[in-house]
């Protein structure tokens, strides 16, 4: 039985003109210690049907599923009560802006401890050691000081960091990074590859990144998921995904690439003509 | 040899944050005697991570922010952003790296691309208006676009709109800081070709500012990697890319990530070891 198991998802938006459909009929499976990546442009409703996992989406957005699943449990059925014993501790999601995401008006440690108490029932001294030892873990060694600091006096990729040890406080089952690294420059961005690629393998949960970097892709995925404009255009394992693009789209992404450019010019996704993804309406 | 359009001549600048009551001010070297010339219809792309100088020095060769000591040569006129003529403002322009933040959202295109003609040069209304209307159709937009706001644009073309703005001039030279990092990869790629495309026209000069090597390996003539606010390597792009000298370039090598089958291969098997 996979992780997280999802048929048929649809989410669509209520807007001035008319109902949107952000994601239109997405499967999506994620086994125990499986990196599943997610990729496609803006738009491709990627990051959307990972939210309405979580439940985090707005009122305006309808969510429709056959059947969505977490290790068994309809998580469409359940109680917005009961879905908070998961939501954040079973199954955690960092998110795309690290600067944005926290809160500039408590400290890091205040933030991070407060997780601890709602889902672990940890408090004070077992709290901030827990703590401590979680920032460890994501690379920060002077931890104990570090508790005391505000976002915006960490940088992007520690203010990343902070997040994913957030994430990862009660150990969760499936973690969901959404863009974990776009706004980071290379260098940070390889650390913290590495790191959740690491946390996966000590910890044998399953990873879904959400990402458009298809160098992104090839460093950590097992299995890829290719979106576009709220469909699924391809699903693969990741070696035959850029050995042997099956769709066009996918092909195009990959020409895309600068590093694949053939010639003065790089060939455009427009400049490909797609077939419509299965089940799409022209 | 001809004037070149760019020539820096150890150029620095220095931050002070002010001290408070018995603390004593602080002085950030952001940017530390860097020395870089650039010829006509070159592409110069300026790497670095986050905090080494590449934005400071970009703001600076803009004459936006005043340099601390250096000299700036444009197509061989001393300038300095303290006082920045017409003439010279005409000479550079800017690209800035989000195009959400760059465009005043209460301005019409047209207004936004008429603006640098209507500050810098004597023109009427009317052939400012020409003037718009031929450089939005220039970088890919449609008349039907003169008339509307920023907000019903997306990403790459407000992009477009920024770079047609930063070309209404005919500078000679184009400071691109990030342009295409807040874009999708498809996005990217239109972006990158049209700005070979208006080079090839135009016989632009650009200064790249970038962190992601591989549009640098695709758009730059020469590299100059930053750290720290000083300049470590510099050569061209095959020199560099093929032979990096500088520890920190080979990190930044080793850092970019890798979307080659046999690099995807050798992660998979590595990983199958120490599952197994």
């Amino acid at each position: 039985m996979p992780l997280l198991d999802i048929k048929n998802l649809t989410v669509s938006f209520d807007t001035s003109v008319g109902l949107f459909k952000a994601v239109d009929g997405i499967d999506v499976a994620v086994d125990n210690s499986e990196v599943l990546a997610i990729v496609g442009e803006s738009g491709s409703g990627k990051s959307v049907a990972m939210l309405a996992v979580m439940g985090l989406l707005p009122a305006t957005a309808t969510v429709t599923a056959d059947k969505m699943e977490f290790e068994g449990i309809d998580l469409l059925k359940m109680s917005p009560h009961d879905k908070r014993q998961i939501i954040g501790k079973d199954i955690a999601m960092i998110f795309q802006e690290p600067v944005a995401s926290l809160n500039p008006c408590f400290t890091v440690g205040f933030q991070l401890e407060e997780v601890l108490g709602k889902h672990l029932g940890l408090h004070g001294r077992a709290a901030r050691e827990r703590a401590v030892e979680l920032l460890h873990l994501v690379g920060i060694t002077d931890g104990a000081e570090r508790l005391g600091a505000y976002p915006h006096q960490m940088s992007g990729g520690q203010c990343q960091r902070v997040m994913i040890a957030m994430a990862i406080s009660c150990n969760p089952k499936l973690l969901i990074a959404d863009e974990p690294t776009t706004a980071l420059d290379v260098t940070i961005q390889k650390q913290i590859l590495d790191l959740l690629v690491q946390l996966q393998l000590d910890t044998g949960m399953g990873l879904i990144m959400i990402t458009h970097d298809m160098g992104v892709v090839a460093e950590t995925a097992d299995r890829v998921i290719v979106q576009y404009k709220g469909h699924k255009m391809e699903e693969a394992d990741v070696l035959s995904l850029f050995e042997n693009p099956k769709s066009n789209y996918t092909r195009a992404l990959l020409s895309a690439l600068p590093e694949n450019a053939v010639g003065d010019r790089l060939p455009t996704v427009s400049d490909f003509v797609f077939e419509p993804a299965p089940g799409a309406r022209a | 040899m001809t004037t070149p359009v760019l020539e820096v001549r150890k150029l620095t600048r220095d931050y002070v944050t002010s001290g408070g009551f018995l603390r004593p001010a602080k002085v950030v070297h952001a940017v530390k005697g860097v020395n870089f010339t650039l010829q006509k219809g070159k592409t110069l792309a300026v790497v670095g991570e986050s905090g080494c100088g590449k934005s400071t020095l970009a703001r600076m060769i803009t004459l936006i922010d005043p340099q601390t000591s250096g000299e700036i040569l444009i197509d061989g006129i001393s300038a300095n952003a303290a006082h920045v003529t017409r003439e010279l403002r005409q000479k550079v322009q800017i690209v800035f790296q989000n195009p959400y933040g760059s465009l005043n959202p209460r301005q019409k295109i047209g207004d936004v691309l008429a603006e640098p003609l209507l500050l810098n040069t004597s023109m009427s209304a009317a052939e400012r208006r020409d003037k718009a209307m031929a450089m939005l159709l220039k970088v890919g937009l449609g008349p039907e676009h003169f008339n509307r706001y920023p907000h019903m644009f997306s990403g790459g073309q407000r992009q477009r709109i920024a770079i047609a703005r930063a070309l209404m001039l005919n500078p000679s030279f184009l400071v691109l800081d990030e342009p295409v990092s807040a874009l999708d990869l498809s996005v990217q790629a239109q972006i990158l070709n049209l700005l070979k495309d208006l080079q090839d026209e135009f016989g632009l000069t650009y200064v790249f500012i970038s962190h992601d090597l591989s549009v640098v390996r695709y758009i730059a003539d020469e590299v100059m990697v930053m750290y720290f606010g000083d300049v470590v390597e510099h050569g061209t792009r095959d020199e560099v890319f093929s032979n990096p000298q500088h520890e920190y370039t080979r990190t930044l090598f080793a850092a970019t990530p890798n979307s080659s089958v046999e690099s995807i291969k050798a992660r998979l098997a590595k990983k199958a070891a120490l599952a197994g």
